[in-house]
């Protein structure tokens, strides 16, 4: 079966983010970019998937500008067999980006699509869902275990209280969590070798796709800062404080 | 304007999230009713008609509504949403699962997570692991909204709102409940706890977790842990707090053996005091916390609970 991952090119989650000065957005120039964690979660889900023979194909699909070709070369290199690059240099809110993917499942026909939760800069996490409702197939959201049997898959979900193991019919679209598995990172041949791997290159324009949004982004603030704290010398003086300076005891 | 609140619900009965969501509402203005899905909910639906500021109680009580699929919900919430201007649900496991499906079936964007409303159309919401605070306005005719339950009180009990039932049933081949195992506990649920401890890394072993018993029992405290103690197998996954994790907001959150990274700071920031215990006083927890101890949780722990 064929196997649809979605990448996205994200700010690297170690970085301390700054605001634009006039409040517009948040800075990104010369920010080190990398792809988003979840979704290197996902392509290592897919690769395995390769690897186990449950799937025959690796796509990975990047919604982005031209540098998101980065994070292409990068799944490509970790394993997937082609990528397809859905080049604007707009800012794409996660319906667009879901419709966009829409597309490509419908000519790709894959039996299984992977993302991760949630991208580390919009925090959304949304477009796995809206993938599943336009695509009008399950979804097994939030999966820290999944088991393709015959024509269904079997997927652990993280929630609130604990987990939930859920069985889809195939295709299905599915969102990786944090503990579905360890990514690998990738080797230097194989990155050579991704180089040489097929990436098409496409436009919205090309899917007949408008990403222009009705949500306006007014202003991005700093969040208001903490006052540092002090420091105490033993649990006594802690104890103290919190009773009769903080009062929460 | 008219909102649509969907219900959280826990083991089938209300959660205490709906009450902040119903909040949230009540700040954009309008007629707010409730929408409680599942199979065995009408004791939950009681207790939704009792939060104040709720007109009306719909509830959709079905098997094919059992442990709240996506596909079905999804389905429900496309019927019921030409009634409304805004839905709404508490930025939950569940909320996260089923709302983006309505968003995409109407055509519509999503807002996540919103801790602030500005008016009808606009809201506030944490970006980038919460180091940075959006405004956003949507223009949609429909707003799905997420809530994030830390940023809105909730709303008090007294009402004595009508409860009716809705009879939409729609199929589901596509999903199927395997099963569920639930973490159990008799301390407060993590998000709604006035007192929150956490174990990180630093904690050593899953059996040390042990030693938060005693403290976050005098304190009635729920206890969470960071990704290193989740990722590590010291706790379960349900405990984490962070960016990937729970948001709480509680009176006091004290920090036990944790770093401070950014993205379990994205989970417990706002809390109003912060306290750290750790044994390397360059960790960035430091910088956020109220208080902080350096030192050894080993021997700090009994002798902070004995003092109690």
């Amino acid at each position: 079966m064929k196997v649809l991952v979605a990448v996205k090119r994200v700010i690297d989650y170690n970085v301390k983010i700054r605001v634009k000065a006039d409040h517009s957005d948040v800075d990104l120039t010369n920010v080190k970019m990398a792809m988003n964690p979840f979704c290197e979660i996902a392509v290592e889900e897919a690769v395995r998937l390769k690897e186990k023979g449950v799937a025959t194909e690796v796509i990975a699909v990047s919604v982005g500008p031209k540098a998101a070709q980065e994070q292409l070369r990068t799944a490509l290199a970790l394993g997937a067999d082609r990528a397809i690059h859905i080049e604007t240099n707009e800012r794409v809110e996660s319906l667009a980006v879901a419709k966009l993917l829409a597309k490509v499942v419908d000519e790709e026909q894959p039996s299984l699509v992977i993302l991760g939760k949630q991208a580390i800069d919009t925090d959304n996490n949304q477009t796995g869902q809206m993938l599943a409702a336009l695509t009008g197939l399950p979804q097994g959201t939030f999966a820290s275990e999944v088991a393709v049997d015959g024509d269904s898959v079997n997927v652990t979900r993280e929630i609130d209280g604990g987990l939930q193991t859920i069985a889809l019919t195939l295709p299905a679209i599915v969102t990786t969590d944090l503990r579905l598995n360890e990514p690998r990172y990738a080797k230097l041949p194989d990155i050579m070798k991704a180089k040489k791997k097929p990436l098409d290159v496409k436009t919205p324009a090309d899917y007949g796709i408008e990403v222009a949004s009705k949500v306006s982004l007014l202003k991005v603030e700093s969040p208001p800062e903490r006052k540092g704290g002090v420091k105490v010398a033993s649990v006594d003086e802690l104890v103290d404080k919190l009773k009769n300076e903080a009062k929460v005891l | 304007m008219s909102i649509l609140v969907l219900a959280d619900l826990h083991e089938g009965q209300l959660a205490g999230a709906t009450a902040h969501v119903v909040a949230a509402a009540k700040e954009m203005g309008g007629d707010i009713d409730v929408l409680v899905v599942g199979e065995g909910v009408q004791a939950a639906a009681e207790a939704a008609a009792k939060l104040d500021g709720v007109s009306k109680v719909r509830v959709a009580d079905n098997a094919v509504y059992a442990h709240q699929l996506a596909e079905p919900m999804g389905a429900l919430l496309v019927e019921l949403a030409g009634d409304y201007t805004h839905v709404l649900a508490s930025a939950s496991t569940t909320g996260k699962n089923v709302l983006p499906r309505l968003a995409a079936l109407k055509d519509v964007s999503q807002l996540s997570d919103i801790i602030a409303v500005e008016s009808a159309d606009t809201f506030k919401r944490p970006i980038y692991a919460g180091n940075a605070i959006a405004t956003v306005k949507s223009d949609d005719a429909l707003k799905v909204i997420t809530v994030r339950t830390t940023g809105f009180d909730a709303v008090g009990e007294g009402n004595n709102a009508p409860v009716e039932a809705v009879d939409t049933v729609v199929e589901n081949s596509q999903s199927r409940f395997v099963k569920e195992e639930l973490a159990t506990s008799d301390r407060p649920e993590l998000g709604g706890a006035k007192v929150v401890i956490s174990g990180g890394r630093g904690m050593g072993n899953g059996e040390n977790f042990k030693l938060l018993d005693g403290i976050a029992d005098k304190l009635d405290a729920a206890i969470g842990a960071s990704r290193a103690a989740v990722d590590a197998g010291f706790v379960p996954n349900d405990m984490q707090v962070g960016q990937t994790g729970k948001i709480v907001a509680p009176d006091l959150y004290i920090a036990v053996g944790i770093s401070g990274a950014i993205q379990h700071l994205a989970g417990m920031k706002d809390s109003k005091v912060i306290v750290a215990i750790n044994k390397d006083d360059e960790a960035p927890i430091f910088q956020v916390a109220d208080y902080g101890l350096v030192g050894d949780l080993f021997e700090i722990l009994p002798e902070l609970e004995s003092k109690l």
